[in-house]
């Protein structure tokens, strides 16, 4: 590109982030993340999906403070209330303000997402990079164990995992990291295939250094963008999985709100009490939207295949 | 060389909007060319080969111009369709790397058959697209026609390339660095077919190259680009004589074969060449 | 005679297995003087750079002799002898990872190695290139190609090597960067007495220079030549005749001329 612009003077703090010589390493992170926000805060429908997910991550954190009645505790003479006044979207057959369960169950969602990516992103990183820049038979034992667990329907095999270890959101969870890594673990070989033969990976070798310095520092950061952006494509995909599992049972243990667990709850009187299911589902949606938003926003930011 | 000219741009500039500022990337080129062989050289960032794909609508930047003409039709604002009705027809480009820009599943046949769909069809069509890679001089037309890209040498790749823009005998043909991928000799081989199309065609080229050697020895005219400006037209062959201290040193850079220097001499750059050229 | 600063002997190297066999590089032999500059010239697929990668030890399908400074290459090295040898690639926007500083790029071989005094030597090794201390903290993307390629440069001598591979280190510059990047690995050779093997389809720089250069074609040397052999045009074989009248520029009687090799 040219490298002259003309820009209008942006105020210092900018000017500070956008240094052609940054004099910190700090500086020249910040800068770089700073260059990245810009790219994606130009694209409205990514930040549409952030302010989603901002505002269940505010939900989530406030939930005492913001929801009008407690989400446990039932009122059997207010069973069933259409949406109004003092139950802005009705109650449940138990009683229980809608609003307030959906509010609660936000936490739910949140906390199965977090340990979703926190488990199986690094698993799936660390079996594909390891495969594809070791090769060989190692990469044939990896990748056919990955194939193993790519074969199966993934909510059939979370079904089996949450069925087998009972219910409860821990191994919700851990049912569902359990049968989300493969994909990732696909993503990060291939990545790997390309990035082990560049010259800036000879490079490294030249200077002597070890394989796994040379998966930890060179390749894995390679990995990490398409590694983001399909995460938080996945996201959604999870959030289904865990309603999934909690409309049949499995996730959560009863009292506590789930969103899938609502939605099962209110289906035996979807036509004459519809709001006791549908309020759930649209949050369930509403949310996956939002995670799908900002994963393909990332793509933009993270993964430009223009090079 | 005939009177009316096959291309007319006056006072051309495009600007890009980037996260840090708007950056203007061409400015105030202006030039006219018939049936000729033309250059635009210049380093990378210069603005040469925005200004070769603004000619065919295809630099993401912003476009605005004082007359950009195509035998006497305005090139400005045309809509997609009307861009259909020229590119690849009427004006074709070729790129660098034949590599990105040959389709990897479709044969070079296919392609070929393709690309001249509106004008040609059947057996009238087949015959001409051998004929035409017989013209790059491809030495068994029948086995490239039938052969996939990844079978082709980067060589026969490019001349491949060439066949396909020349097939629906195009009147411009801009070539942005055609052969800067290529061995030396293929690089010359390829040459001599643009130069034959040139003269048995009627074809104008724009040759859109960074190696000044080259254009003295190829090309008949040749505008020098720097920071998206043209500093300088000059007549190919009279390079050497160039004015401006730009040309000048661009062509004492490059080491010689028959003439070893001991160091180079290094491009001293004035941030004069980066005001506007006086008109 | 002194011991020479690299012995190629005999070198062969060749990819895959049974009918997918390809012999990138024939029996090929030279010998390197120390602070001497040498050339490999060849089009694409004659080998050129697979010796130069065997020769880095990033290639272990070799067969033959190498040796650096009279210690033979095996199939390991130890990490003394790979520091001798380090290489500048063609690819400037390839060679750097695009996700580490300058400063990480260049004090990463300091630490593998054990240096202590790291940060005084990508001072000085920014100093050394011309770069000064201002691009210590960009990254990759922020650099011109220019830039780049004398990042390569420094990170190349940061672990004071005694060989250098270039592999075709200007070939992506534009000629007046490229003017400027030879220039600074002249001085450097003099500066620090390395040792040259430089690669490039390019007869103008091989001529600048190296003080001798071998014509490649199809993994073998079809003709070795002195520096002042080639600028007098004193070449033997006809495809380096030929591949020196192609670098004089467009010359349509010439090209038809142009045989097939």
């Amino acid at each position: 590109m040219t490298d002259w612009a003309i820009a209008v003077t942006p105020p210092r703090w900018r000017r500070w982030l956008l240094a052609e010589t940054p004099h910190s390493r700090l500086q020249a992170r910040l800068s770089r993340t700073y260059l990245s926000w810009v790219t994606f805060a130009r694209n409205p429908l990514a930040m549409l999906g952030l302010i989603i997910v901002g505002i269940l991550v505010f939900l989530a954190l406030f939930a005492p403070w913001i929801a009008p009645h407690n989400p446990i505790a039932g009122d059997l003479g207010n069973r069933l209330q259409p949406p109004g006044e003092s139950h802005w979207l009705g109650t449940d057959q138990q009683g229980r303000d809608i609003w307030s369960r959906i509010i609660f169950g936000s936490r739910t969602t949140l906390l199965i997402i977090f340990m979703v990516a926190i488990t199986a992103a690094p698993v799936g990183i660390a079996i594909g990079a390891t495969a594809g820049y070791l090769g060989g038979k190692t990469e044939a034992i990896l990748m056919r164990l990955t194939d193993a667990f790519l074969a199966f329907p993934k909510l059939v095999l979370a079904l089996a995992f949450a069925a087998a270890l009972g219910p409860g959101i821990e191994n919700a969870v851990l049912a569902i990291a359990l049968t989300s890594w493969p994909p990732y673990a696909r993503i990060a070989r291939a990545e790997t295939l390309t990035v082990r033969s560049t010259d800036f990976v000879a490079a490294a070798r030249l200077s002597g250094a070890s394989d796994l310095r040379i998966l930890i520092g060179h390749i894995m950061p390679m990995c990490m963008p398409s590694l983001i952006v399909r995460v938080s494509l996945d996201m959604a995909g999870v959030i289904l999985i865990a309603a999934g599992l909690g409309f049949l049972g499995l996730g959560v243990a009863p009292p506590q709100p789930e969103w899938g667990a609502m939605v099962s709850e209110g289906r035996t009187q979807i036509l004459e009490q519809w709001w006791v299911c549908t309020y759930p589902g649209v949050a369930i949606f509403v949310v996956s939207l939002g995670f799908n938003l900002i994963g393909d926003g990332l793509r933009d930011v993270l993964d430009p295949r223009e090079g | 060389m005939d009177k009316d000219p096959i291309l007319e741009v006056e006072k051309l500039n495009i600007r890009f909007n980037t996260p840090v500022g708007e950056v203007h990337a061409v400015r105030d080129v202006s030039f006219t060319m018939g049936r000729e062989k033309l250059a635009i050289v210049g380093e990378s960032g210069s603005g040469k080969s925005q200004t070769g794909r603004a000619i065919l609508g295809l630099t993401p930047g912003k476009v605005t111009a004082q007359k950009l003409a195509f035998h006497g039709q305005s090139l400005l604002g045309l809509a997609e369709q009307q861009w259909r009705r020229i590119r690849g027809k009427r004006i074709a480009m070729v790129m660098q790397d034949p590599k990105y820009s040959l389709n990897p599943v479709m044969t070079i046949g296919d392609q070929l058959l393709e690309a001249a769909r509106d004008i040609k069809e059947g057996a009238a069509a087949r015959q001409h697209a051998l004929g035409m890679l017989a013209a790059v001089r491809i030495r068994d037309p029948e086995r490239v026609f039938r052969a996939w890209p990844h079978e082709l040498s980067g060589g026969m790749g490019q001349r491949a390339m060439i066949a396909m823009m020349l097939m629906a005998e195009p009147e411009l043909l801009i070539a942005d660095e055609p052969t800067s991928a290529l061995d030396v000799t293929v690089r010359l081989q390829v040459l001599a077919i643009l130069d034959d199309l040139v003269k048995t065609r009627h074809m104008g080229l724009i040759f859109i190259s960074h190696d000044l050697n080259l254009v003295r020895t190829f090309c008949d005219r040749a505008l020098v680009m720097y920071a998206g400006q043209v500093l300088e037209k000059l007549t190919a062959s009279e390079l050497t004589e160039a004015k401006h201290p730009y040309t000048r040193g661009l062509l004492a850079c490059p080491p010689e074969i028959d003439h070893r220097r001991s160091r180079l001499p290094v491009l001293q750059r004035d941030p004069s060449w980066m005001e506007p050229v006086g008109s | 005679m002194t011991q020479p600063m690299i012995e190629i002997e005999d070198l062969s190297i060749s990819f895959g297995l049974g009918k997918d066999r390809v012999d990138a590089v024939k029996n090929v032999s030279f010998t390197v003087a120390p602070g001497e500059s040498y050339g490999l010239v060849g089009e694409s697929g004659s080998g050129k750079s697979t010796i130069l990668r065997a020769l880095a030890g990033l290639n272990p399908f070799w067969s033959g002799h190498m040796a650096i400074t009279g210690q033979k290459l095996g199939a390991k090295r130890p990490r003394a002898l790979r520091r001798l040898v380090q290489m500048v690639f063609q690819d400037p926007f390839g060679s750097l990872h695009p996700k580490h500083t300058v400063d990480r790029i260049l004090s990463e071989p300091l630490t593998i190695h054990g240096f202590d005094d790291v940060e005084t030597r990508v001072r000085a090794a920014l100093d050394r290139v011309g770069l000064g201390p201002v691009f210590r903290f960009r990254y990759p993307h922020q650099l011109s190609g220019g830039q780049r390629q004398r990042v390569a440069i420094a990170r190349a001598l940061i672990l004071e090597p005694k060989v250098v591979l270039l592999d075709e280190p200007t070939s992506a510059l534009d000629v007046s960067i490229q003017a400027e990047v030879l220039n600074l690995l002249t001085d450097l050779r003099q500066q620090l007495g390395l040792t040259y093997v430089l690669v490039s389809h390019d007869l103008g720089v091989v001529a600048h220079m190296c003080s001798r250069l071998s014509i490649m074609r199809t993994g073998e040397v079809v003709e070795t030549a002195s520096a002042d052999e080639l600028s007098e045009g004193r070449l033997l074989h006809a495809y380096s005749r030929q591949l020196l009248i192609a670098s004089r520029g467009y010359d349509t009687a010439a090209i038809a001329a142009f045989g097939d090799f």
